[in-house]
């Protein structure tokens, strides 16, 4: 049986703390217990003048990736609440094809 | 087949409903599936049939159950002597009590001092947005309906010059959001560039817009202009950021305007066949050239050239506007440009362009309609009215500034019952935080309706009427409060909470009494098909079973006669035709064409100022964790942003001694308060960035704290009644300052 992880699509993560939130809710965590949390790089500017500013959701050792709501059919919580829509569930086969397909600030984490 | 809207048994049931304030946001509907269970909300979810939000949801939604069950809620009416105003000494009594006791007061403040004795004070983007006015003009049948903001800062001033110019409801992007299958609809093209100008749509979803269908399109091809002192996360994805110094738009937009017609870069069908005034104009603005722009906006000159260009060549493209349009004196004129550069790049009514759409429609146009229930000498002579004539037509409200002058003075005419209506006016919008507080204190009595303990409620409530929020209630979601609403939303009751009513019930409950002639139903629901049926074709019931309704969207309205009540080709304006010289600027005694000017307070316009003020000073950037003063006390809210932030460059910051995460003093002419530094190169050098509308809920409630609504409350730097000629706009966004380094919050 194949593992199961979380793509996340940085270039498009805008750090609106969603994921946060309905991991928290999903797993009745208090205040100050995160399920998954964003760390950010940046904002600096480059010497071409763009911007590195990426937002990257990171699971904690208390993700179990939603297995109550997998079994039901449904994805994660953070990844059915994400405002951008920049997060994906799936097995590391499929999500390492989206990846390729993406080509860029995309990566996969397995919590 | 869509999900029923109610599936499960009596006690364990999920509900599919749209969601509007309270909790504090703006009617744009998301999508929400409530898990009740025992009575009790035990889960939220998005839902993800819903056509704008396909399951997403915000913070603010997700953490609604710490709203819901707070302990500073308002569940019950509750009365307080009025001897013991900003004491915590309230009494729970009955709505009958309530009810009763309102009537009593309204009856003889009218037999002392006319209908005009009494005032209602409103507040945003809930759905007191739509009722307040209902509530002064059907109800209580007094003119007196306002919000404490000077230059009616917000939203107004943009449906004003979009009135004036185009006779139209809110220009809003396309977003193909009145399509069941949205972006893969035929008919829609996504936007090749928008342009977002003074304004955070991720984070404000501002008045009926789903924030993210700007990154939605993004990944579609849409690409980013920003226009904004600060490179914003959006900004970081970008082609082009003009970080303009602020209170200066319009000179950049003028400016743009003339490279586009200098270039021959307009649309010629558009401009020959559905404008009035291009000549006008294009001899306007050869005053404003792109150097004189880069001049005056510290924009450089290469970035306006090529962000010009692309927007104008592009295919199709769009234009958001913010509150920073409303948010400075010369902002209609601001409003202007933008308007003026989507008609001449034939952006409007277009596949990805603007969308058009009728001034006002369900009840967003009731709202209106119901100031015939006021004697019209009382509207006539509504404060302020004989300063500013336009308001008359432009604004349904009266005027923030003269309103605040007549609590103060009785002249012209003595108000002494005050209704505050889901307003925090001095822990939030006014001005001149202190003047207001006084104000309201010369009351006889002041009725807060509220869904929280606020410093209003506290410092001076009477009587304390509960508001519910979306899941205690019936009603519907009008996105732009019926000024272009791709989608109208059911709000399903699931739950009960104390006793809070809706705003609405409130009204209809006391119109009843005071004005039945006004009042003809006897239930929301009955309301809500008078509402639905002749103007959507369907009954409340029916749209709760739904949940969601899109109505068709036409493009190119304009040219088939869509868009006059005639039925004319054109635009509902006096020409028929897009305005670029306005007529009505011109009637109300204004410049028709548009023009520049700098803020009051500026490094051009007050150089001595400025030497002592050294930095421009612009407020209020939104946060997603927050609907302006509400949400400081939701733990999972407030742990995400748990201070209010000013932003400052790192140059500006080693010059005046700030580090990051100290706290600051921010200080100018006018007052001071504190917030804590975030040191950033995205804040444009010489301007700083200061948070709106905190206060400490964690602190001391009662006289003189007041959750401390003074200390980080950057109003407390603003003037009073510095408006624009036409009154509206008010330099919120664009004054002086100075920073330095301070222990804490404390003094």
């Amino acid at each position: 049986m194949s593992k199961q992880g979380l793509l996340i699509d940085y270039e498009y993560c805008s750090g609106c703390h969603s994921c946060e939130v309905a991991c928290r809710k999903e797993l009745g965590l208090s205040v100050g217990e995160w399920g998954i949390k964003i760390a950010t790089i940046g904002p600096w500017q480059h010497d071409d003048e763009s911007w590195e500013w990426n937002h990257i959701p990171i699971p904690t050792k208390l993700c179990d990736l939603c297995a109550d709501r997998v079994a039901q059919g449904k994805k994660p919580a953070c990844v059915h609440h994400c405002l951008a829509f920049c997060m994906e569930y799936g097995t590391v086969e499929e999500l390492s094809k989206k990846m390729e397909e993406k080509g860029t600030k995309v990566f996969m984490v397995l919590p | 087949m869509s999900t029923p809207w109610k599936t499960g048994t009596d006690d364990d049931f999920v509900v599919r409903t749209t969601a509007w304030s309270a909790p504090g946001c703006h009617p744009v509907g998301c999508g929400v599936k409530l898990h009740i269970k025992d009575g009790k909300l035990v889960g939220v979810e998005g839902d993800e049939e819903s056509p704008i939000t396909h399951g997403r949801l915000c913070v603010r939604c997700l953490a609604l159950d710490e709203y819901l069950y707070h302990p500073d809620r308002i569940l019950y009416p509750m009365k307080r002597a009025k001897e013991d105003r900003g004491k915590d000494k309230f009494e729970r009594i009955t709505w009958d009590e309530a009810f009763d006791t309102i009537v009593d007061w309204v009856t003889k403040t009218r037999e002392k001092y006319g209908y005009q004795g009494v005032a209602v004070m409103g507040g945003t983007g809930r759905e007191a947005t739509l009722f307040y006015p209902v509530l002064s003009y059907a109800v209580l049948q007094t003119p007196n309906c306002g919000t404490p903001l000077s230059g009616a800062s917000c939203y107004g001033p943009r449906c004003t010059v979009t009135n004036y110019l185009m006779g139209a409801g809110y220009p809003e992007i396309d977003h193909a959001a009145y399509f069941p299958d949205r972006y893969d609809n035929p008919e829609f093209e996504v936007p090749e560039y928008i342009i977002i100008w003074g304004k955070t749509p991720l984070e404000s979803n501002a008045d009926g817009f789903f924030g993210h269908a700007i990154t939605d399109m993004m990944k579609r091809g849409t690409k980013i202009i920003t226009v904004d002192p600060r490179v914003t996360w959006l900004g970081s994805r970008a082609e082009y950021n003009l970080q303009v110094r602020p209170g200066t738009d319009a000179a950049l937009g003028l400016a743009m305007i003339n490279l586009i017609i200098e270039e021959d870069l307009y649309d010629h069908e558009f401009v020959e066949n559905w404008t009035y005034g291009f000549d006008e104009l294009k001899e306007r603005v050869k005053e404003y050239t792109v150097e004189r722009a880069a001049d005056i906006t510290w924009i450089p000159k290469e970035k306006i050239i090529a962000a010009t260009r692309a927007f104008a060549k592009a295919k199709n493209a769009s234009i958001q506007w913010g509150v920073a349009v409303d948010q400075m004196s010369n902002g209609l004129q601001m409003g202007q440009t933008i308007l003026d550069l989507a008609a001449l790049t034939g952006n409007i009514d277009n596949p990805g362009g603007i969308t058009l759409a009728p001034k006002a429609s369900l009840t967003g146009k009731w709202r209106y309609e119901t100031i015939r229930w006021v004697n019209p000498e009382l509207v006539q002579n509504r404060i302020g009215n004989d300063v500013y004539p336009a308001n008359r037509s432009a604004l349904t409200n009266l005027l923030a500034d003269p309103y605040l002058e007549a609590l103060e003075t009785d002249q012209p005419y003595a108000v002494r019952l005050m209704w505050i209506n889901s307003c925090n006016p001095y822990a939030c919008p006014g001005a001149v935080p202190e003047r207001w507080h006084d104000a309201f204190l010369r009351m006889d009595y002041v009725i807060v309706q509220e869904a929280f303990m606020t410093p209003a409620a506290m410092g001076l409530a009477d009587l304390l009427l509960p508001v519910s929020t979306y899941p205690e209630r019936d009603g519907i979601v009008l996105p732009h409060f019926g000024r272009n609403s791709p989608m109208v939303g059911a709000m399903n009751k699931v739950i009960a909470i104390g006793e809070a009513k809706s705003d609405f019930e409130i009204c209809l409950t006391l119109g009843r009494r005071l004005n039945p002639e006004a009042w003809p139903w006897e239930t929301v629901q009955e309301f809500l098909d008078f509402q639905l049926v002749p103007n959507a074709g369907f009954t409340f019931e029916e749209l709760r079973e739904k949940v969601y309704h899109q109505p068709h969207y036409e493009y190119y309205k304009y040219k088939k006669g869509l868009c006059r009540a005639d039925r004319e080709p054109g635009f509902e304006t006096v020409t028929g035709l897009f305005e670029l010289r306005s007529l009505q600027f011109e009637a109300w005694g204004d410049d028709p064409l548009p023009y520049f000017m700098e803020p009051q307070y500026s490094p051009n316009s007050t150089p001595e100022l400025y030497e002592e003020f050294p930095l421009v000073l612009t407020t209020g950037g939104r946060k997603i964790t927050s609907f302006h003063s509400e949400h400081r006390q939701i733990p999972s809210l407030r742990e995400i942003d748990p201070w209010p932030i000013v932003q400052i460059n790192p140059v500006d910051a080693e010059k005046y001694g700030i580090v990051d995460g100290g706290w600051v003093g921010i200080e100018n002419q006018f007052g001071k308060c504190r917030q804590k530094a975030e040191v950033t190169p995205t804040i444009m050098p010489g301007v700083i960035h200061a948070c709106h509308a905190w206060w400490y809920p964690e602190q001391d409630q009662t006289e003189p704290n007041q959750g401390g609504y003074k200390k980080s409350n950057i109003n407390m730097l603003m003037p009073h009644f510095h408006v624009g000629p036409l009154y509206v706009g008010a330099p919120y966004k664009c004054l002086l300052c100075k920073v330095y380094p301070v222990q804490g919050l404390e003094e």
